[in-house]
C-alpha cells in the first residue's frame, strides 16, 4: 500500500487498487475506539439513463438507485441489517444524486463486519415479493420527505435553476416513478454500477490497512469490469430556467433556498472551486459578513442562516437557506451586495479572516472519521485528493473569489425557492 | 485520555479531559439553573444577546472577525435541558496549538474572548443594549414558533408537554414566545444578574493542554465568576403514571401521520441499580436496527416509515416515536404495545439480548471518539448522580441478564400517546 503523508495536520493515508480496479484508502487512527468503513458507488439519483460499455442506452425510473440502497441489505439468507447489528454494529446507507454509500461502525469485530459489508453490497438479492413490499415502505419516506419544508424548499430551488439535468429529479423518486421499479430493473442496475472499478472502500481507526485490502480481495470479484457510461442529457445554458418558485405549507415563518447556477469547474479543478465557492459564500453570508450582519440587524435573516457550495457531475452551485420574514427581500439585497462586491473588490482584511477561518474548519472536519471517509470517497470519484486543501488554499487569492462574483452571483443565475404558511 | 477534575470555588468546577486524539480542543462553560417557567425565557435569551456583542467587539461583526483569526474557532451559545435544568453554556472549538499556520497558541486567547462575551457585554443606560433585545427576543420567538416545522420532533415535544403537564420538566428550555418578545432590557439584565451570582458552573476542556494551563486561562479570564454559590440541581422523577393511558390528538396539513408514546419508567434513572437493564431493554425493544419495533412493526408488517425508542435517563422515560399512515395509527399502536407485552413474557431469544448489549456497550465506548458527547456526559454526571460509568457500566451492561430485561420491561408504564394526524379527517 501506498504512504501518503499530510504534515500539517500530522495524518497518514494508506492507499491501494487492487487488480479489479477498487481503490482503498485507510485512515489509521490509534486512539480511536471506533472502526468506521465506507463502501460506495459512483451511482446516484441522477444517472438515470446510462450504458454498459458499448451497450445498449437505458432508461430507468426516478428513484431507482434509492430503491437499490434499501433493497441491497437483503441477503439470500436474511437481511445483513441484523445480521450486523446483532454484531452490535450500526450500518446505514444513504443515497445522493452522484453517490450511493454503505458504512458501518463499530467497536469491535472489524474484520467480520467489513466482510459482511462487501458481501451483501456486492451480491445482489432481489425477489418481486420483497420488491413490492419495499414500495410500500418507501413511498411512506417520499410523503415524510414532502412534508419536510426545508427538503421541499431544495428540491423546488434545483428544479428551477436548472432545465436539463436529471439533478432536477428527487433523489427518492415519487411514488409514481417507484412503482415502475421491478425485480429486473434493481439486477441491472446493480450489474452496471456495483462494480469494483466504479467504486471505492474507505476505512478508518484503530485498523491495519493491509487487512483492509487483504478482506477486498477475498470477498470481491477478481475481475476487472468495463466503464459505464451516464447520460445527463442536453447541455445547461448558463441562466436558470425559472428566477422564482412558491409553495405554501404549514410553517411558522417563510423558509428560503438561494441559489447561483454555476459553471461546473474543469477536470482536476472542483477542489480549488469548491474552496473559492465556500469562501464566497462566507463573504456574503457568514457572520462575518457585512451583508449578513445588515440583514441580521434588520431582523430579515435570523441565525438559521446556512451557506454552501455544491457540485455534481455536470453541475456547480453556491447557495444559501434559511428562514425570512420577506425572503424576496433578502434575494434583492443578495444581489445587490454581488453587484457591488463584483465592482469594488472585497475587502483584503475580511478576505484573509475568512480564509483564516475556513482552514481552521477544514481541520476541524477532519476529527470525524466518518467526514473524512466520505470526503475521500466524493474526491475520488471526481478524481482529486481532498486531503491536499492546505496547498490549493494557498494559491488562492481574492480574485478567485471576485471573478466566481461576476460571473455566478447575477440575477439571471440566480434562482429563489420559497416555502410561506397561509397569509 | 487523562481526566482531570478540580473544584474552584463552591458550586464551580473545572473538568478536563486531556487527549491527543482530536486536531481541535473543545473549551466550555455552563450555567446550570433549575427549569421554570419564570426564568427559562430569560435563560435562553441571554447568551443570544450576549453573542451580539461585547464592550470590546460590541458587534456580531467585530466578534466574528476575533473569532475568524482564531482559526475560525467557533463560539456559540448552546441551551440544554437536562432532567429538569437549564443547561446555559457557551461552547468553543479550536484548532489544536499543532496545527496553527503561524504556531501561535489558540487556546488563552480563546478563553479570553470566551469570558469577555459571558462576563462584559457591551451595555446601555446600565443595562443590555435594547437593540439586541429586541431583535433576539425577536428571533427566540420565532425559533419557539418553529418546533412546529419538523413534524417528527413537534409530535415528540407535545407529547412530552402533554404527559409532564405540571411537572419542571415540561417547561420549553426556550421558553415562551410571548415573554421573548416583549422582554425588556433591564427585566433581563437582571435575570442576567441573578443567573451569574446563582448558576452552578462547569468549566470543560478537552484537549492537549496541560489541565494547569485550562486552569490558569480560566482563572485569568472568567475572574468574576469564580465565587462561591449554592445552586440547586435535582429531578422530579416520577415512577408510574398519575392515572389511566391519555390520548391527545392534533390535526394539521401533514400527508404522513406522527404517533408518538411516553412511558414512565417506574423510577428506574441513570441512578438506578438497574440502569443497565434499562439501557439493553430499550435497545431490544426499539433503540438499535436490530430492534423489535425495527424489525418488526417496520420491516415486517410495514406499519410505521420509522418506529423507535429513545430514554430520558435523568428523568425516567421512554419515548415510542414513529411514523404512519393516518388509517394504520390504531394497528400501528397495537403492535407498538403487543412488542412491549413480547418482552414482558421474555419471549426474547439469547441472541437478541447479546446484540442489544453490544449495541448499547458499542455505542458507550464510541462515545469516546467524539469532542461534543464528551463534553456532553461529563457534564451530565456532574450534575447528575450515577450509579456507574465508564467501563464499569460498559461491563454492567454487558453482563445484564434475560430476567434483568424482563423486570426493567414489566416496570415500564404507558402514561399518554399523541397522535398528530392530517386535516379534513385523513
Amino acid at each position: 500500500m501506498d504512504r501518503l503523508e499530510y504534515t500539517a495536520f500530522g495524518q497518514t493515508i494508506h492507499r491501494c487498487v487492487l487488480p479489479n480496479g477498487l481503490t482503498i484508502y485507510v485512515d489509521v487512527r490509534p486512539e480511536y475506539a471506533r472502526q468506521f468503513a465506507f463502501f460506495a458507488t459512483r451511482y446516484g439519483g441522477m444517472d438515470l439513463r446510462f450504458r454498459d460499455g458499448d451497450g445498449e442506452w437505458l432508461d430507468t425510473p426516478a428513484g431507482v438507485a434509492h430503491f437499490l440502497e434499501h433493497k441491497t441489505f437483503d441477503t439470500q439468507d436474511g437481511n445483513a441489517l441484523q445480521i450486523m447489528a446483532a454484531n452490535g454494529t450500526d450500518p446505514n446507507a444513504f443515497t445522493s444524486w452522484a453517490m450511493t454509500g454503505y458504512f458501518f461502525d463499530g467497536v469491535r469485530g472489524f474484520e467480520e463486519n467489513l466482510r459482511t459489508l462487501l458481501s451483501f453490497v456486492s451480491v445482489p438479492w432481489f425477489t418481486p415479493e420483497s420488491v413490492d413490499k419495499e414500495q410500500g415502505i418507501i413511498a411512506q419516506e417520499i410523503r415524510m420527505y414532502e412534508d419536510d419544508p426545508a427538503d421541499e424548499a431544495y428540491s423546488r430551488l434545483l428544479e428551477a435553476m436548472y432545465v436539463h439535468h436529471p439533478i432536477r429529479t428527487k433523489v427518492a423518486g415519487t411514488v409514481e416513478s417507484i412503482s415502475q421499479i421491478t425485480a429486473d430493473t434493481l439486477y441491472q442496475c446493480h450489474r452496471a454500477f456495483y462494480r469494483p472499478g466504479n467504486m471505492v472502500l474507505c476505512a478508518a481507526g484503530n485498523i491495519d490497512p493491509r487487512r483492509v485490502a487483504d478482506i477486498a480481495r477475498e470477498v470481491l470479484p477478481d475481475a476487472p469490469s468495463s466503464a459505464v457510461t451516464s447520460d445527463r442529457g442536453q447541455p445547461e445554458p448558463a441562466e436558470v430556467g425559472e428566477r422564482y418558485t412558491r409553495r405554501i405549507m404549514p410553517v411558522s415563518i417563510p423558509l428560503f433556498a438561494l441559489g447561483f447556477k454555476g459553471t461546473p469547474a474543469p477536470a482536476g479543478e472542483g477542489l480549488r472551486q469548491r474552496l473559492v465557492g465556500e469562501l464566497v459564500c462566507d463573504v456574503l453570508f457568514s457572520t462575518s459578513a457585512p451583508l449578513y450582519n445588515r440583514l441580521y440587524e434588520q431582523g430579515l435573516l435570523n441565525s438559521s442562516l446556512g451557506s454552501y457550495y455544491s457540485a455534481v457531475p455536470g453541475c456547480a452551485w453556491i447557495m444559501a437557506e434559511g428562514e425570512s420574514r420577506d425572503p424576496e427581500r433578502v434575494r434583492d439585497e443578495v444581489l445587490k451586495e454581488a453587484a457591488r462586491l463584483a465592482a469594488e473588490g472585497i475587502d483584503p482584511a475580511l478576505w484573509d479572516r475568512l480564509k483564516n477561518a475556513a482552514y481552521g474548519a477544514m481541520v476541524r472536519h477532519l476529527n470525524s472519521m466518518e467526514d473524512t471517509c466520505m470526503e475521500l470517497a466524493e474526491a475520488h470519484f471526481k478524481g482529486e485528493d481532498y486531503l491536499s486543501f492546505p496547498q490549493v488554499f494557498q494559491s488562492i487569492e481574492r480574485a478567485d473569489g471576485e471573478a466566481l462574483l461576476r460571473t455566478w452571483c447575477t440575477e439571471e443565475r440566480m434562482s429563489l425557492s420559497v416555502i410561506a404558511p397561509e397569509e | 485520555m487523562q481526566e482531570y477534575w478540580r473544584r474552584l470555588a463552591d458550586g464551580v468546577e473545572l473538568s478536563v479531559n486531556q487527549t491527543g486524539k482530536f486536531k481541535t480542543g473543545l473549551l466550555g462553560v455552563t450555567l446550570t439553573i433549575p427549569l421554570s417557567a419564570g426564568t427559562a425565557t430569560a435563560g435562553a435569551l441571554i447568551p443570544e444577546v450576549l453573542s451580539r456583542g461585547s464592550r470590546n467587539h460590541p458587534s456580531m461583526e467585530q466578534l466574528s472577525a476575533a473569532t475568524d483569526a482564531l482559526y475560525g474557532a467557533s463560539l456559540g451559545p448552546v441551551v440544554r435541558q437536562r432532567g429538569e435544568s437549564q443547561c446555559v453554556s457557551f461552547l468553543c472549538s479550536l484548532i489544536d496549538d499543532r496545527y496553527a499556520l503561524d504556531g501561535s497558541a489558540v487556546l488563552e486567547p480563546a478563553a479570553a474572548l470566551m469570558g469577555e462575551v459571558l462576563l462584559d457585554p457591551v451595555k446601555e443606560d446600565g443595562a443590555f443594549r435594547r437593540e439586541y433585545v429586541a431583535s433576539e427576543g425577536a428571533n427566540l420567538a420565532d425559533r419557539i414558533h418553529a418546533r412546529v416545522n419538523d413534524k417528527r420532533s413537534w409530535a415528540l415535544f407535545r407529547l412530552i408537554q402533554e404527559m409532564c403537564a405540571g411537572e419542571p420538566y415540561a417547561v420549553d428550555k426556550l421558553g415562551d414566545a410571548e415573554e421573548a418578545r416583549s422582554m425588556g432590557p433591564e427585566k433581563l439584565w437582571a435575570g442576567y444578574q441573578a443567573l451569574l451570582a446563582g448558576a452552578k458552573v462547569n468549566f470543560y476542556y478537552g484537549g492537549t493542554a496541560q489541565p494547569e494551563r485550562v486552569e490558569d486561562a480560566v482563572r485569568r479570564s472568567f475572574g468574576p465568576l469564580l465565587t462561591g454559590r449554592t445552586a440547586p440541581v435535582h429531578c422530579w422523577v416520577e415512577d408510574r403514571p398519575r392515572g389511566p393511558v391519555r390520548t391527545v390528538t392534533d390535526a394539521m396539513d401533514v400527508t404522513q401521520g406522527k404517533l408518538a408514546m411516553g412511558f414512565r419508567t417506574g423510577g428506574i434513572t441513570m441512578a438506578s441499580g438497574s440502569y443497565p437493564a434499562l439501557l439493553v431493554l430499550n435497545a431490544l425493544y426499539g433503540g438499535s436496527a436490530n430492534s423489535r419495533l425495527f424489525v418488526n412493526v417496520r420491516e415486517k408488517m410495514s406499519l410505521c416509515y420509522y418506529a423507535s425508542s429513545i430514554l430520558d435517563k435523568i428523568k425516567g422515560l421512554m419515548v415510542v416515536s414513529s411514523g404512519v399512515e393516518f388509517a394504520q395509527f390504531d394497528r400501528a399502536q397495537e403492535a407498538i404495545l403487543a412488542q412491549l407485552e413480547a418482552v414482558r413474557r421474555g419471549e426474547f431469544t439469547r441472541e437478541e439480548l447479546t446484540a442489544a448489549a453490544l449495541t448499547v456497550g458499542g455505542s458507550l465506548r464510541g462515545r469516546l471518539d467524539s469532542q461534543g458527547q464528551l463534553e456532553d456526559d461529563r457534564l451530565t454526571r456532574l450534575l447528575f448522580h450515577s450509579a456507574s460509568e465508564g467501563v464499569e457500566l460498559i461491563q454492567a451492561v454487558e453482563s445484564v441478564t434475560a430476567d434483568q430485561v424482563v423486570e426493567a420491561a414489566q416496570r415500564l408504564e404507558l402514561d399518554t400517546v399523541y397522535r398528530l394526524t392530517g386535516k379534513e379527517g385523513g
